[in-house]
């Protein structure tokens, strides 16, 4: 809606040249009669970072599900802009290729580390496993890549053999960052990357993630409830409720000067540190 | 012209307090040349840093026009995009706030470094300019390499300082920059505005310090409460 009024201010250029990387369009999803998410549309260009943010059960979660293409939307369409300059629609996709796609152009980071982990093979296992399914090759190669990051995601070399059982949990998420990044994928999805930990591994972890997402260049669709890291990480917010999006815009912009009621009852209701 | 304000509405309507509106700005219009200094004078309330908010695509107007030059085209900051905002304000715009908003953990010298990395300089020649443009402030050395999160509220405003001037915008907006600095460090910051407006950056500024407004101020643009005129 915004997006449509900036487009016709007379003799001012909004910046639209460049096509956008990822575009839904009415993204809707039932579960039976219960709703997810409703009527959700936006566009999002490479190097942006969305933060989607609203309380539990308003529908971050199953938006972000139907955005990475692992649950099916009961409406609307979602399309992808891939390396190869294809625009795809990526429900009419065969299930291989959606699956190709995240393998090797996007990045799913899951909440709970062990969701996104294989917690039976090695750390260096478990980034190797990724940069195969990218068609490497040389064991050796791959080997030196799993301990390079490693040592990015800031745990010690020396644990490229041990499993992820044996890390905490800050040590998991980071490796699960590091398996979803050593391919370099040009779209990352996160749900809540900083939820299960304690307050001062989030800290670390979010500086990680802005130094990743600054270095490469990435874009990022991340789910959070937390508006902090909202502040941190997002260039640009969607506000959720009950399945709708009732409010979005530049993030410092929608948490500092919130419009919409339900925005500036979330915005009020954070305590200050 | 680098800003050209035209009729700029702002109200705050408070819905978790009973739908209370306070109007802040009505029919503000005001331009800005190249190379000029303006300084926003009125009582506290008349809509001073909200103005400078509005102008850096923080505050949302109701209505109204904030035309900014950017690279050689006009950008509408009220109507923007997000991306085309944080474009306008990554190469065109640096913003002076009263505070700084922290990151955990990232060193004082890096966090004034980044906005020119984010320009495209290199990471060495980055945090050199870094370095530089803190020990011009004053800033002590042995603090470049820490988070300013317990850093004194002048040490603070100086890397606030340091992040907007380091890379020489075209366009600079200043929320009381010398607010809490002493003699010495207000002298500097004086005559890096000054040097701003000489190579041709257009400054909108609010300086409670009179002395500190002379110097740099071309020209004031006085407010007046938008909740009285309405």
């Amino acid at each position: 809606m915004t997006e449509a009024a900036a487009c016709g201010i007379d003799g001012v250029d909004t910046g639209l040249a460049d096509p956008p990387l990822l575009v839904a369009d009415g993204v809707t999803r039932w579960y039976g009669h219960r709703l997810g998410c409703r009527d959700v549309s936006f566009r999002l260009w490479p190097g942006e970072v969305l933060g989607i943010v609203g309380e539990s059960g308003s529908g971050k979660t199953t938006l972000l599900d139907c955005l990475s293409g692992r649950l099916t939307p009961s409406d609307g369409t979602v399309t992808y802009r891939t390396a190869g300059g294809e625009t795809v629609d990526i429900f009419s996709r065969p299930e291989a290729e959606r699956r190709l796609l995240q393998r090797t152009e996007w990045g799913i980071v899951r909440q709970n580390p062990r969701d996104g982990l294989r917690m039976g093979v090695s750390a260096g296992a478990n980034i190797g496993e990724r940069l195969m399914a990218a068609g490497g090759r040389h064991y050796g190669r791959i080997r030196a890549l799993a301990g390079e990051w490693l040592e990015r995601v800031e745990i010690d070399h020396d644990r490229l053999d041990d499993r992820p059982t044996t890390f905490s949990g800050g040590m998991q998420q980071r490796l699960q960052i590091a398996r979803n990044l050593v391919t370099h994928p040009r779209l990352v999805f996160m749900d809540e990357p900083t939820g299960s930990l304690d307050v001062s591994v989030q800290a670390r972890l979010l500086d990680l993630l802005r130094g990743l997402v600054a270095r490469f260049g990435l874009a990022a669709v991340i789910v959070t409830h937390d508006l902090a890291v909202a502040r941190l990480l997002a260039h640009r917010l969607m506000v959720m409720q009950q399945g709708a999006v009732v409010e979005s815009g530049l993030t410092d912009q929608v948490l500092d000067d919130p419009q919409h009621p339900y925005t500036q009852l979330l915005v009020s209701s954070v305590l200050q540190a | 012209m680098m800003i050209a304000v035209e009729g700029l509405e702002k109200t705050f309507t408070l819905h978790v307090q009973g739908g209370v509106r306070i109007p802040v700005l009505s029919g503000v219009s005001l331009s800005v040349a190249a190379g000029e200094c303006v300084a926003l004078t009125g009582p506290s309330g008349s809509g001073k840093s909200s103005l400078i908010k509005l102008i850096y695509g923080n505050y949302k107007a109701q209505g109204g026009r904030i035309i900014v030059r950017h690279q050689g085209r006009a950008v509408d900051m009220a109507a923007a995009l997000p991306r085309t905002v944080l474009e306008v304000r990554r190469q065109t715009m640096g913003y002076v706030s009263q505070f700084l908003r922290v990151v955990p953990r990232v060193p004082a010298v890096d966090i004034v470094a980044e906005p020119l990395i984010a320009l495209g300089v290199d990471r060495d020649a980055a945090r050199h300019r870094a370095r530089a443009m803190l020990a011009s402030l004053n800033l002590p050395e042995r603090l470049w390499s820490l988070a300013p999160a317990t850093f004194s509220g002048g040490e603070q405003q100086r890397v606030n300082i340091a992040c907007a001037l380091v890379r020489e915008p075209p366009v600079l907006l200043l929320d009381e920059p010398t607010a809490s600095l002493d003699a010495a460090n207000r002298a500097v910051v004086v005559s890096l505005i000054r040097a701003a407006t000489a190579r041709g950056a257009a400054v909108v500024g609010i300086f409670h310090d009179r002395d500190v407004r002379a110097d740099v101020a071309d020209r004031e643009f006085r407010m007046t409460e938008a909740r009285r005129a309405a």
